[in-house]
This record gives structure tokens, sequence and C-alpha cells, in this order.
């Protein structure tokens, strides 16, 4: 057992505060984007209105469909329909996505060529927050001679590094930025609650704990419940961006121009789900390593625990949501809806069962 | 049960119509046979009699749809959560008593609603059970296709490729000398190295082509999935039901065997027999605690237990000594061994009126309150002419506070008290009832030392001995033992549940990440020699990679017959809508040849009238996307 360093403690502290004002700032650079990149789209758009109307008015009124006009119609044919099929996504990501073309960002989610000033700030600040941000764990670690997720904070502080890490990742790939405010938003909640409501400083395990299982089990917790982070961004801003594409299809007028900077709510979907899906094999082996721990530190693999019931749920709730999204009338927004549901069971499987629930999980060091 | 079911009805060919979905939805052979059942048994169902065999055979229907399994799972989620809001019997049976004791007023309807035992509930069982028969009504029949499937050949070749999602030509010049049969022989060989069955057809006629498909491993993974989960299931049963578990205190130096009378608490599972217990013994010679004395927050907590044992698998085999820790237990004739509790056994000598001694050794102390504050209960039935009784408490490290209210300021031995009352009378042991051996019922006793009293309270330091009032005999305080509590368990389930759940992982990761793909080549010969050759793919599910394996398909061809190709294929672009509109897929090359969209007419021209004809797919590109319109 190495000795406890609080000098470490003390500078990891440091570091989380240090991080979380970068990713203060970072966020305002990400909300600066947001209203600046639909701003700016909006006057590009109403110049293509424009210019489109005019060669409107030179096409023969017997062209037909193609008269009838010019953005809202496009976006007709991406939801209009039967809405298994509207919803449904085909093997081509970017399907419907000529009709979203000025409505909703690229679906594939690739970087186009238009320079967004803020959002290159942003995600550079981002990048600084998680490079400090990890100093805050590494030294946690070290100064509690240990891995750094034996409480609730260092879980919740843990939790934070990672989820922004997986976002600054799947970023290397995917032009996810308008994420940003999301997850950096989530981050910096998650940093201040673990600062003020479970702050506790650097200690030993409990011998229940003292376990490679602890290593193992919380890490792919850890990493899960980052994941489902990021989906439940993107089914929160589907349900958001099919709401508005159906109001736009339906003739009415876009209030929530900033939308624009996200993909279209098929698109959004897809990708949630493939996240999902990493994180749902996560889940379940958190689920099956928690077992094969408990059958070590507590006799028995399965006893319906408080912790144990909520994890079980929790994956459930998210086998539910991948069945969901083969069964007709579920996918799309239900589906979305089940995706949120789930991360809301993780958020109380952390706080209110923890904190509040009597069950063998009581780490919290609170 | 699977995420695949209803895939395939919802993912028509591009622009195919609504029409097209109900047909598809009878004859896909991946989809539930049921489901075309449904809707037959649906239009029947109008009809007056269905008759009891129709009745069941709806039911069934009813119970095996995707919909139905949905709506269980969600209902089971639902159906685990009181079980966390409410104490469990399972877990422990005292809260719960404890708990309608303290609500009077809706404690017993919780009980009729079996809220204290949630997950052996009626209601809990029925969904489950539900449940796992909607999953085998599910796997069997879909498991009997999927044999079928994969011992089948792949489908035949559609008449128009280019309304597949993924779609391309290309074109070898004349001079290459690849006839249209030979380049399909190509093709197929290409497609088999990338793990495709695939079936030539008509290889020597006037446009052979061919059927692939692969990641038949897909729908395999998922009937193991789920398959699996019916295996957990019942190893936890068969664990239920061949298992046993109990307890057992151990004072340093006590030997415990692994025989009935050597638990103190015994559960056997339903089909125990005590000859399964394998008579091995363990016995505690030491048991060391590590108290946290760095971290302020936590100060005294402790961080390490450690009880040296001695055991032997048999009462002849040779003796071992072991190291007993949390996380880390023994395994010893088919049980394991759990260290799961501990605390101090004061060691004391009680001797009777005639000063014989009546009572020795080490008494457990049970734990109440913080730094091992524990309460003492010491019966004496060996007591003459009277039995004697103490009860109090013991301090490892005893404080007292100006009210005069004792405590314990540590975990360790710093200041080891115990303080008792004393009393004398019938302890009722020889009615043969069993008792608490944490309780004294005192109401039939005679009190001889307590605080109230004259005589006070006995306060007892290590080495002391306290003479009782009225010559009643003497009690020493010879020093301190600690002691272990550990959890023997047999779970004949176990293994296989892990078994299972792995075999579960193993079929979810496959069923996850395995593309089920079906690929068409067919080729022709222009009538200038050149051979045409035409290509799509279309996927059974979800697969966001389709677009690459099109690409590296097309790469490949276009290696194997060295055209000089475009890197990038178009196909590959996100750009590309290949659902939407079948004009939007150009073909790229970079010969002249290959950039013209005509040239995907495998010897246009050749057979006008015939209806499988390459060239109507090129020269109607718009067909698609005007039937999609009518269909909205």
């Amino acid at each position: 057992m190495f000795p406890i360093n609080e000098t470490m403690g003390q500078y990891s502290e440091l570091f989380m505060l240090l991080a979380a004002g970068t990713y203060t700032v970072a966020f305002i650079a990400f909300a600066w984007d947001l209203a600046k990149s639909s701003k700016t789209l909006r006057a590009v758009d109403e110049k293509a209105a424009e210019l489109s109307a005019a060669q409107i008015s030179r096409v023969p009124v017997g062209a037909g469909v193609g008269a009838s006009g010019g953005v809202v119609d496009r976006a007709e044919s991406d939801v209009a329909g039967p809405v298994g099929r509207a919803e449904r996504p085909t093997s081509s990501v970017s399907g419907g996505q000529a009709a979203g073309a000025g409505l909703t960002a690229d679906g594939g989610m690739r970087y186009g060529g238009e320079r967004r000033a803020p959002a290159r700030v942003a995600v550079a600040l981002a990048v600084l927050g998680a490079a400090i941000h990890a100093a805050g764990v590494i030294t946690r670690g070290f100064g509690a001679g240990r891995v750094p997720w034996g409480n609730m904070y260092e879980f919740l502080t843990t939790g934070a590094f990672v989820a922004v890490a997986v976002f600054l990742l799947v970023l290397i790939r995917r032009d996810l930025r308008f994420l940003g405010t999301f997850v950096i938003g989530l981050a910096i909640i998650m940093l201040v609650a673990a600062s003020i409501a479970f702050w506790t400083p650097v200690g030993h395990l409990v011998p229940a704990l003292q376990s490679y299982w602890l290593l193992i089990h919380v890490s792919i917790a850890v990493l899960s419940s980052a994941l489902f982070t990021l989906t439940f961004a993107m089914s929160a801003l589907q349900l958001v961006q099919s709401h508005r594409q159906k109001t736009v299809a339906a003739g009415g007028t876009d209030k929530l121009g900033f939308m624009r900077l996200v993909p279209n709510a098929l698109s959004l979907e897809n990708l949630s789900y493939r996240i999902n899906a990493i994180a749902f094999v996560g889940w379940t082996f958190t689920l099956m390593f928690g077992a094969i721990w408990a059958e070590k530190a507590w006799g028995r693999f399965w006893g319906w625990d408080t912790k144990e019931v909520w994890t079980f749920v929790i994956w459930v709730v998210y086998a539910g949501y991948l069945h969901a999204r083969a069964t007709r009338g579920w996918t799309g927004t239900r589906a979305a809806w089940l995706s949120i549901v789930g991360y809301l069971c993780v958020v109380f499987n952390f706080t209110i069962v923890n904190q509040f629930f009597n069950g063998l999980h009581s780490y919290s060091g609170l | 049960m699977s995420e695949r079911v209803n895939v395939k009805k919802k993912t028509p060919a591009p622009g195919t119509p609504e029409t097209g979905k109900t047909e598809a939805g009878k004859t896909e052979t991946g989809t539930k046979p049921v489901e075309g059942a449904v809707s037959a048994a649906k239009s029947e169902a109008v009809l007056p009699s269905l008759g009891p065999v129709g009745m069941l055979r709806w039911a069934w229907t009813q119970l095996t749809s995707m919909r139905t399994a949905l709506f269980l799972l969600l209902l089971l989620a639902v159906a685990a959560v009181p079980g966390s809001l409410f104490p469990q019997r399972p877990a422990n049976p005292a809260v719960v008593t404890q708990y309608i004791k303290d609500h009077p007023d809706y404690g017993k309807v919780l009980d009729a609603l079996q809220l204290y035992d949630v997950y052996s509930s009626a209601w809990f069982s029925a969904i489950y059970i539900l449940l796992f028969i909607s999953l085998i009504g599910c796997v069997v029949p879909r498991a009997i296709v999927h044999y079928k499937a994969m011992r089948s050949q792949p489908p035949r070749t559609p008449a128009r490729l280019s309304r597949l999602p993924e779609y391309g030509t290309l074109v070898i010049p004349a001079d290459a000398g690849i006839p249209a049969s030979r380049a399909i022989d190509d093709a197929a060989a290409l497609l088999k190295k990338r793990g495709y069955r695939v079936e030539v057809r008509d290889r020597d006629g006037a446009r052979p082509s061919l059927g692939a498909e692969r990641g038949f491993l897909r729908e395999v993974g998922n009937l193991v999935f789920h398959t699996a989960l019916i295996g957990v299931l019942v190893s936890v049963a068969a664990g239920g039901l061949f298992g046993y578990s109990g307890q057992r205190i151990l004072v340093e130096g006590d030997t415990f065997v692994n025989t009935l009378v050597g638990y103190d608490q015994f559960t056997p599972g339903t089909n125990f027999q005590s000859s399964q217990l394998q008579p091995y013994s363990i016995q505690l010679d030491k048991f060391q605690i590590t108290f946290d004395r760095e971290s302020k927050g936590k100060f005294g907590q402790p961080i390490d237990f450690k009880a040296d044992v001695t055991t032997k698998e048999n009462p002849g085999a040779p003796a071992e000594h072991q190291v007993l820790k949390v996380n880390d237990p023994l395994n010893l004739g088919g049980t394991s061994v759990y260290l799961t509790g501990n605390g101090y056994a004061p060691v004391v000598t009680v001797r009777d009126a005639a000063g014989n001694v009546a009572m020795q050794g080490p008494v457990v102390a049970k734990l109440q309150g913080e730094n091992y504050y524990s309460s003492v209960v010491i019966k004496v039935p060996d007591a003459k002419p009277e039995q004697l009784a103490f009860a109090g408490f013991f301090l490892p490290t005893a404080f007292v506070t100006p009210e005069g209210v004792s405590f314990s300021g540590d975990p360790e031995l710093f200041n080891p008290q115990l303080t008792l009352n004393s009393y004398y009378g019938d302890l009722g042991l020889d009615s043969g009832s069993p008792q608490n051996v944490f309780e004294l019922d005192v109401k039939k006793l005679t009190p001889l030392n307590a605080r109230n009293l004259p005589t006070k309270g006995i306060v007892l330091t290590p080495g002391a001995t306290h003479t009782l009032p009225d010559g009643k005999g003497t009690i020493s305080f010879d020093g301190v033992k600690r002691y272990v509590g550990v959890d023997i368990h047999h779970n004949p389930g176990q293994g296989y549940a892990l078994f299972f759940a792995l075999l579960a992982v193993a079929g979810l990761v496959t069923s996850l990440y395995v593309n089920r793909r079906r690929a068409w080549v067919r080729a022709g010969s222009h009538e200038d020699g050149r051979t045409m050759v035409e290509y799509g793919l279309l996927a059974r599910g979800e697969d966001h990679r389709l677009a690459g394996e099109a690409a590296a398909v097309r790469a490949m061809l276009a290696a194997a017959w060295p055209l000089d190709e475009h890197t990038e294929a178009t196909d590959d672009s996100p750009a590309t809508d290949a659902t939407e509109e079948t004009a939007s897929q150009p073909v790229p090359s970079a010969k002249a040849d290959n950039d013209r969209a005509d040239t995907a007419l495998p010897g246009a021209g050749a057979e006008p009238a015939s209806p499988n004809h390459p060239a109507e797919d090129a020269t109607q590109p718009t067909a698609g996307s005007t039937e999609s319109k009518k269909d909205q």
C-alpha cells in the first residue's frame, strides 16, 4: 500500500479548478460559435433563397413538383411520408442529406470547408482544459497511491475527463463541434458537483475496494458512462432537431437558428446508435465484471443489491433501446427518449443510489 | 427479440414503393415467420369464429412479437426498481420486520404486494418468464430460418442493380481480352477471398452474373446471445437448487469443521443433501487489522484485514497455512470461504459461589457503534447454585464524557474496558428453546450489579477481577482476542453462469459488429468488344460501412483487371445519396469510357427487349425517385 501524498492531492484540486475554468471559457467559445454561425448561415441562406427564388420564377409552372419550391419542399422529402420510413435509417448515413441542405448540417458530420474561428478557439481551449484535467486526475492518483476512482469525487472528476477526452477523440474523425456546449457544459457541472457536493480528501481504500477488479470494473463503467453522456447529448439534440425539421417542413418558422449547425435528426440517431452500441457492450462488461468481483468480495455474484438493481435497470433500458431501433413505430423519437431515460438512470444510479440508498456499494466516501 | 427483425422490411430497395414493403414482410426469410401470420390472423380476426386453436395461435404470435418483447423488457426494468426502494427479505429479514413495524399504515399492504420479496414475487417472475418464453418463441423459428438461409444459395440477381444502395460500374477495355464469363469468374474468386459465399449464374450466357452473401455470423451471434441469456437464467436457478451457504464466527484459536453442526447459520438450497459437505477444517491462527493513521478524514478506518488460517482439506490431510483476506476467498472442498466480519472477543473467567470455574473463554462482542463499541452478553448456565448472566459493553479504547457517557475513542486496544451488569436466576436454557446468544432476557432474572443499584456496575480492565455481591462468585477479564465472521458458499451454478455470460457477450459483439451483406455482379459484352461490369451491394440490417465495402470491392475488381482508376470512388463519398437518386451515381474512372454513365450498358442494344437488361437501369435513372414520389 502506497503512502498518501497530501501535497499531490492539493495540486490535483488546483488542477481541477483550473480545468473547470478553462472549460468555462471553452464553453463560452462554443456558445459563441453556435450564435455566430447561425447568424452567418442565415445571411448566406437568405441570399441563396433570393437567388433560387429568381431561378424559380424562370422555371415554367408546368415543371411540377420542382416548381413548388425551394428549401421547404426538399425538407419535406426528408420528413414526410410514413414516419417509420422517414425516421428509419438505411445503410446510407447521408440519406436525406440533400433534403436537409441549408436547414441542417452535413449528415456525414465531416469537416466542411468553412472556417469557424470561434469553434477552433473552443476546441483548442477544450484540449488545453483536458490536458490540465488529465494532470488533475493523474496527480490525484499519485496522491492517493492508487487508481483515482475510489469514491464519488474521484469517479466524477475522472468520468468528466473521460467524457471530454472521448469527445475530443471523436472530433478527430467527425465534426461534432455542435456538441461542444453540451459536453463541455456537462463536464463543468460534473467538476463543480464533485468539488462542492462530493469532495473527499485523498485517502486509502476500504478493504472491499482493494482489488484489481476496481481497475477493470470501474474503468469500464466510467468509459461507458462517458459514451452514454455523448449519446444523451445527441439524443436530446435529435429530439429538438426532429421537432424543428417537422415544423419547418410544415411551413412553420424556424425559431432555432443555431440548430443549423446540427446535422439532421436521422444522422444524429444513427451516430448515437453506433456509440450506444459500443457503450452497451461496455455496460454489459461493467455488469459482468461487477458480478465476478461481487462473487470474490461478497461471496455471491448477484444479490439484488441496490446498485446491482440499478445497473441491471440501465442495462435493460439500453437493451430496450437497441431493440426499439428494430421495432416498427419505435425508431426515431421514441428510441431517442429511451436513450435519454437510460442516461437519467445512469445519473440516478450515481447520485441518488450512492448517497441515499442502503447497499453494499456504499463507497461514496461521504 | 433481435434488433434486426424488421430491418429488411423498413429498408426496401431504394425507391421501392409502399407495396414493396408489405411484400417484403411476407416473403423476407430473415423475418420472424409469425409476422406474416400476425397480419393473416388480424385479417381473420374480423371473422366471428377464430376458434380456441386460433385464439391460442393468436396469443402466441402476440407474445412472440417484437413489440411485446420490447414492452416486457421495459416492464422488467420498471419492475426491478421497487426492490431498491424497499428493504428486501433475502438481504435482511430483520430490517423488513422493523420497516413494517415503523410503517403501520402501509407496511402490511406492501407485504401483501410482495414488495419485500420483489425478485421472487409472482409479478416479477411472471414478467421474466413471459419474456423468456417470448424469447424462446422468437429464437427457435429464427434459428430454423437462419439454418435454412445458411444452407441456401445467395438470392437471385436483381434485374436492376442500380436500385441497390451501393452501385457502380466498371468497363474492361476490349484489348484486355477478358470476356464477360471470365470477368464474373474473377469477381467470384475475389469475393470468395473476401469471405463471401458466391454463386455464379448463367456463366456462359450473354449476361453472366453472380450473387454473393456474407456475414451469416451476425445472426448466429444474435441467436447465441439470446440463447446464452436463457443459459444464465438456468444456471442461476440451478445454483439456487443445489447450492448452500452458511456463516460461522471464529475466534482466534477456534477451528471450524465443515459439517452441519459446524455452522452458526446455514441456508441450504432446495435440493441440498448433507452428504455434499466435505469435512475440511479451518483454524484461525491470527487476525490482524491495519488502521489508517495517515489521512485526516478517515483516521482510524480499517484499511487492511488479514486472517492467518491453518486449513486441512480432510481430517487426515496435511495442514496448510493460508491467508484469508477481503476480496481473496479461500477455496476448499468445493466451497469458497469469505472474510465478511470481525470484532473483539474479551476473554473472561467466571467462578461460581463455590469458587469453581463455571465459564472460561472468549466472548464474542457484537459491534454496535463507532470504533468497535460492542455489546457483550455472557451466560453462565453452569454456575451453582444459581445461574449467572452478564450484559454490558466492550470498549477497545474507553473514554468517558463529562456527562458520564462512555464511548470508544479508537478501534485499537489502547484502553480496553468491559462494563457489565450482572444477574442471577434461571436463564431458561434448560427448556430447550433456542436463544439468541447476543441477547439476554432479564425479565426473569434478578440484578446483582447495575448502575442504578448500590452495588454499581462492574468495570473491568484486563487482568482485573470483580467479586459479585452476596458471594455469588467472581468474574475476571483475562484478555482480548479478535474474531472473524466467515461466509461459506457453494454455488454449482456460478461457473455455468459465467460461461453463458461470456458466451452472451461474444454473441452480442458478433451481432453488433459483423455485417451481413449481399453483393451482385453482372457482366456483359459491348458490341465494340469492351466488357461491361456492374455491381451492387445491399446490407441486411444497419451497416454504416457498406459504402466502404463497396469501395473496397470496386478497388479489388479494378486491381484484378488492371483498370486505371481514380483512387477515390464516389460511392464512398458521403455526398452520394444512393437511396434517393440513382442518377447521382456516376462511374468514376480515369478512362474516358468510365466517365460516361451510359457505359454501364453491357452490350447495349444487343437485346433491347430483355426485361433483365441492365440498360434499363441506366436509361431510367429517375424511375426510382418517381416511384418514391408517388409513394409519398
